[in-house]
C-alpha cells in the first residue's frame, strides 16, 4: 500500500510542474499587464515602464519563470501587487475559508445525495422515488448563483433569518453559532447541484447492485430489508459512488467561485477572480498552483480510498 | 458577474417583485450599533498608504485618516487651507512657500512639521531616499514638477518647481498629496500600508483582511472631533449583494448604487444622494484616417447619438449629458455657454451626404467594464444603433478592460475608427493636456489616441498650465472648450453623477464632487 501511495505522489510532481508552466504562460500571454491595471487612465508608456521596473517585471519571461519557481521551492510565493501582502498568507487565509465552505457543502451533498439515491433505489418507481427524482432534477437545473441570490432575498432581506454576506459578524463573538448562521445559505446553495448528481448516480449504482445474486442470497437467508440495503448493497455500490464523490468535490470547489462572489465569502475563488481582473500575476499563479496541488492530493486520496474498498484496483 | 448584466437585471427585478409579495422586512438580525457607521465599499483596499494607491475605493478610506497641506472646499473642487494655513507663490510660479498649522500631531504622537512634509515628498520622488523602497508610488508623477522640498523652519516649507505648473495646488489636495507620519513609516517600513498613521479626523484601529477596515474617532482632531465613534468599511464587491446588505440593514451607507437598484431605496427609510463629479464619458474618434478624418463626419456622429436617451434609459438618470471635454463639476473652469450637440439625425444625414460618406464602415471598440465606464456594452450597442440609423455601418469589437486599454492607449491607427473612454480627474488641466494636445499623441507618450491636433488648442493648454492666476486659467480653458466642441475630436456623451444611499439613521452626509467620502460631520442615531 505504501508503495502505491508513494508512486502516486511521485507521479503528481510532473503534473504540478506542468501546471506552473501553464498558469505562468497564461498570465504572460493574456493582454494587459499589472502596471496598466494599477495605473488605469494614467498608464502612459513612460509610467508603465517605470512601474514595471519597480515591480520586477522588466526581466525576460524565462528569467521571471525560474525566479518564481526557485522562490516557490523555498516557500516564497512573492507579494501580491494589488493587496500588498505576501501571496502565501493571503492564499492560506482564503483557502481556509473556502475549505470551510466547500467542505461543509461536500459533506452535505455526499450525505444527502447518497441518502436520496438509496431511498430512490429502494423504492424504485414508488412515490418516494418519483418525488426525489423531481426535486433532484430541479436542483440540478437551477444555476447556483441564481439560487444564492434568491436565498439572500428571501431568508436575509425579507425574513432576516440569516446575514446577507460574509463569514463572520462585523461586531460580536466569532463563535461556532456565528459561523453557522453565516455558512448555512452559501453551503446549501453550493451543495444543491452536486447533491442532485450524486443522488442520480447513487440511485443507478444501487439499482445495479440490488439486481445481483448476493443480494438475493442475503434476502433469502432472512436478512432484514434495511440490512440488505444499507449494509450489503450500499457497501458494494460505494465502489462506484466514491469516484463520483471525487469528481463532485472538484465541482464543489470550482462552483465555490460563484457562491463566494454572491455571498462575499472571503474564499480563494473570489480572490482569484479579483486577482485576474487586476492582473495580480503572482497572486493568480500562487493561488492556482496551491489549489491545483490540493486537488491533485485529494484525487490521490480518493484513489487510495477506492483501492482500500476494492483491492482489485491496486496496480 | 459583470458579463451577464441583462440576465442579472431581470433576476433582480424578479427578486424585487418576490420581495414585495412577501411584505417587506420583518426581523432585526443585522442591526448596527449606534455611533458606528458601517460603509459598504466596492472592494478590498490595496493599502492605507496614500502615496502607494490609485483607486477611488481606497481614497474613500484615506481621506478620513489623513490630511493634506490643502483640501477641496466643501462641495467644490476649489482649494482651501488644511495642514497649511496659507501659502505664497513666487512671481514666476515656480516657488511655493507654505506656512504650516501649529500644534498638530500625528496619530502616533509624533509632531507634524516642515520636516515631516519634506519626508513625505522625498520618499515619493527621490529614488535614493531611505524609504523610497516602501513604494512603488504609481501616481508620484503628479508631483514630477517638484524639483526640491525644503524645510525653511519648523513651520515653513518651500517647494521649488522645475517649471510653472498650475495644477500643483489641486494635486496637493488629491490623496497622493496626503501627509503620512514619518515616524510610522520608519517603524513599519513596507508594512506602513497596513499600519497607517496620519493627522485626520479618524485614527486607524484594525484591518481584518477581506472583512473590514475599522477607524475610530480622533478626539484631538485639529478641525473638531468627529461625531461618530467609529467607521467600519466593508468590502462588498458584488453590487447586488451590496444592495441586499443595505436592504437588510447590514450597512448604513452604500456607495456606487447600481442604477437598476435605485428604485429599491425610494422609501422614507433611505435617502439617495447624488453629486455630479469631474467625470466625462466620451467616444474617441480617429481623426487621422478613415471617415472621422473629416470634421463634418465627427460632427455628424455628435448629432446622431441620442445622449438624452443614453443618460435616461441606459444609465437610468445616473448621469447628465456632456457638452464638451470639461465636466461642469470644475465650476470655475467650465464654459457655461456651451450647449450639448442636440440629437438631430437629419442634420447628421445631411452632413454625411455633404461629405459623400453614406454607408461608411466604422470599427467601434467597446469595453466590457472598467473604472468610470458605467454600462459600456449597453451604451455601445445603443450608440451603434444611433449611428446606423443615420447611415453609418458600425462594427463593434468588445474587449475586457485591461485588454481594451492595451488596444486603445497606443492609438487607434490601423485598427479602429472610434473607442469608448471615460476619465475622472481632479484638475481641469489633466484630461485635455494628456488627451487633446498634438504633443500628447500616443507615440509621444500621451493619451491622444484619436490623433486630434489643433495648434490653437495646444497653445491655450500650454498657456493655462503655466498661468498661476485662476481667472486667467479659466478664460483659457473656456476658449479651449469652445474650439474643441466645434472640432469634435470626441463624441461628448455623459458626465457621471456619483450616488450613495444612507439609512434614515444617518444624518449630515453629503457627497463631494471630488468623489471622496468625508465622514467627519456625519451623525448616526
Amino acid at each position: 500500500m505504501t508503495g502505491y501511495i508513494l508512486k502516486r505522489l511521485l507521479s503528481a510532481i510532473p503534473v504540478l510542474l506542468g501546471i506552473t508552466v501553464i498558469v505562468f504562460l497564461i498570465m504572460a500571454l493574456i493582454p494587459g499587464d499589472p502596471a496598466t491595471a494599477i495605473l488605469g487612465s494614467y498608464a502612459t508608456p513612460e509610467n508603465v515602464e517605470k512601474l514595471n521596473r519597480d515591480l520586477g517585471l522588466d526581466k525576460t519571461l524565462v528569467q521571471q519563470y525560474f525566479i518564481w519557481l526557485g522562490n516557490m521551492a523555498q516557500g516564497d510565493f512573492g507579494t501580491s501587487f494589488a493587496l500588498n501582502r505576501p501571496v502565501l498568507d493571503e492564499v492560506l487565509e482564503r483557502f481556509n475559508a473556502t475549505l470551510v465552505l466547500a467542505g461543509t457543502a461536500f459533506v452535505l451533498c455526499s450525505l444527502l445525495g447518497i441518502l436520496a439515491g438509496v431511498i430512490s433505489a429502494a423504492n424504485q418507481y414508488g412515490w418516494a422515488d418519483r418525488a426525489i427524482t423531481f426535486v433532484v432534477l430541479l436542483g440540478i437545473s437551477i444555476p447556483s448563483f441564481f439560487l444564492g441570490m434568491m436565498m439572500i432575498l428571501f431568508f436575509a432581506v425579507n425574513l432576516r433569518l440569516f446575514p446577507v454576506s460574509g463569514m463572520w459578524p462585523i461586531y460580536g463573538a466569532r463563535d461556532l453559532s456565528a459561523l453557522i448562521s453565516h455558512l448555512t445559505m452559501p453551503a446549501l446553495a453550493l451543495a444543491v447541484v452536486a447533491t442532485g448528481v450524486i443522488a442520480r448516480l447513487s440511485r443507478s449504482a444501487m439499482l445495479e447492485v440490488l439486481r445481483q445474486d448476493f443480494i438475493r442470497t442475503a434476502r433469502a437467508k432472512g436478512v432484514h430489508e434495511r440490512g440488505v440495503i444499507w449494509r450489503h448493497a450500499l457497501k458494494a455500490a460505494m465502489v462506484s459512488i466514491i469516484p463520483v464523490l471525487g469528481i463532485q468535490a472538484g465541482f464543489v470547489l470550482s462552483g465555490a467561485v460563484y457562491i463566494e462572489i454572491v455571498f462575499q465569502w472571503p474564499g480563494v475563488g473570489r480572490m482569484l477572480v479579483d486577482a485576474i481582473l487586476k492582473r495580480d500575476i503572482l497572486l493568480v499563479q500562487g493561488g492556482v498552483v496551491f489549489v491545483a496541488a490540493c486537488y491533485v492530493l485529494f484525487n490521490i486520496m480518493v484513489d487510495v480510498a477506492q483501492s482500500l474498498l476494492d483491492p482489485r484496483i491496486k496496480t | 458577474m459583470s458579463h451577464l448584466p441583462v440576465i442579472r437585471r431581470g433576476l433582480m427585478a424578479a427578486g424585487t417583485a418576490l420581495a414585495l409579495a412577501l411584505g417587506g422586512p420583518t426581523g432585526a438580525l443585522a442591526q448596527t450599533p449606534p455611533g458606528v457607521l458601517i460603509v459598504g465599499q466596492i472592494a478590498e483596499p490595496k493599502a492605507l498608504d496614500p502615496a502607494a494607491v490609485t483607486a477611488v475605493n481606497d481614497f474613500r478610506i484615506l481621506m478620513n485618516l489623513y490630511d493634506g497641506l490643502v483640501r477641496y472646499k466643501d462641495g467644490t473642487l476649489e482649494v482651501e487651507p488644511a495642514l497649511a494655513t496659507g501659502w505664497e507663490i513666487s512671481e514666476d510660479g515656480t516657488v511655493y512657500t507654505f506656512t504650516l498649522r501649529k500644534g498638530v500631531t500625528f496619530h502616533d504622537g509624533s509632531p507634524f512639521n516642515a520636516q515631516a512634509v519634506k519626508f513625505n515628498f522625498d520618499r515619493m520622488l527621490d529614488e535614493s531616499h531611505p524609504f523610497h523602497d516602501t513604494g512603488p508610488f504609481p501616481l508620484a508623477f503628479f508631483f514630477s514638477a517638484v524639483d526640491s522640498v525644503e524645510a525653511v523652519d519648523d513651520l515653513t516649507v518651500r517647494f521649488t518647481l522645475n517649471a510653472p505648473y498650475a495644477p500643483f495646488l489641486s494635486n496637493l489636495a488629491y490623496p497622493t498629496g496626503l501627509i503620512v507620519s514619518p515616524a510610522a513609516v520608519e517603524q513599519h517600513g513596507a508594512d506602513f500600508g497596513r499600519n497607517p498613521s496620519g493627522t485626520g479626523p479618524f485614527t486607524f484601529a484594525e484591518w481584518r483582511s477581506n472583512e473590514a477596515v475599522v477607524v475610530e474617532a480622533n478626539a484631538g482632531y485639529w478641525d473638531g472631533a468627529p461625531e461618530l465613534q467609529a467607521v467600519v468599511f466593508r468590502p462588498i464587491t458584488d453590487a447586488n449583494t451590496r444592495t441586499a446588505e443595505m436592504l437588510a440593514g447590514g450597512i448604513d451607507l452604500m456607495v456606487e448604487v447600481p442604477p437598476v437598484a435605485l428604485s429599491e431605496f425610494q422609501g422614507d427609510q433611505y435617502e439617495v444622494h447624488e453629486q455630479a463629479g469631474p467625470h466625462v464619458w466620451f467616444l474617441i474618434l480617429n481623426a487621422k484616417e478613415g471617415p472621422f478624418a473629416d470634421k463634418r463626419l465627427r460632427q455628424a456622429a455628435n448629432y446622431a447619438v441620442n445622449k438624452t436617451a443614453l443618460v435616461d434609459e441606459v444609465l437610468e438618470g445616473t448621469a447628465e449629458v456632456a457638452a464638451g471635454p470639461t465636466p461642469p463639476a470644475f465650476a470655475w473652469a467650465y464654459n457655461e455657454d456651451l450647449e450639448p450637440y442636440p440629437y438631430d439625425p437629419d442634420k447628421a444625414r445631411a452632413l454625411i451626404a455633404e461629405a459623400g460618406a453614406e454607408g461608411a464602415e466604422l470599427t467601434f471598440y467597446v469595453t466590457e467594464g472598467g473604472s468610470g465606464m458605467l454600462d459600456p456594452v449597453a451604451m455601445g450597442t445603443a450608440i451603434q444603433a444611433d449611428l446606423e440609423a443615420v447611415g453609418f455601418d458600425v462594427k463593434i469589437e468588445t474587449y475586457e478592460w485591461n485588454t481594451f486599454l492595451g488596444e486603445v492607449n497606443p492609438g487607434l491607427e490601423g485598427k479602429a475608427d472610434m473607442a469608448e473612454m471615460a476619465w475622472m480627474t481632479n484638475d481641469p488641466d489633466t484630461l485635455p493636456f494628456l488627451a487633446l494636445r498634438t504633443e500628447a499623441w500616443p507615440d509621444k507618450g500621451g493619451f491622444n489616441s484619436g490623433y486630434y491636433s489643433n495648434p490653437k488648442v495646444d497653445e491655450l493648454l500650454e498657456a493655462a498650465r503655466v498661468a498661476t492666476d485662476q481667472a486667467e486659467r479659466a478664460r483659457l480653458y473656456k476658449e479651449m472648450q469652445t474650439i474643441v466642441q466645434e472640432d469634435a475630436p470626441w463624441v461628448f456623451v455623459a458626465n457621471w453623477k456619483q450616488n450613495a444611499v444612507t439609512s434614515d439613521k444617518v444624518e449630515n452626509f453629503t457627497l463631494q464632487p471630488s468623489f471622496f467620502l468625508l465622514l467627519d460631520d456625519v451623525v448616526k442615531n
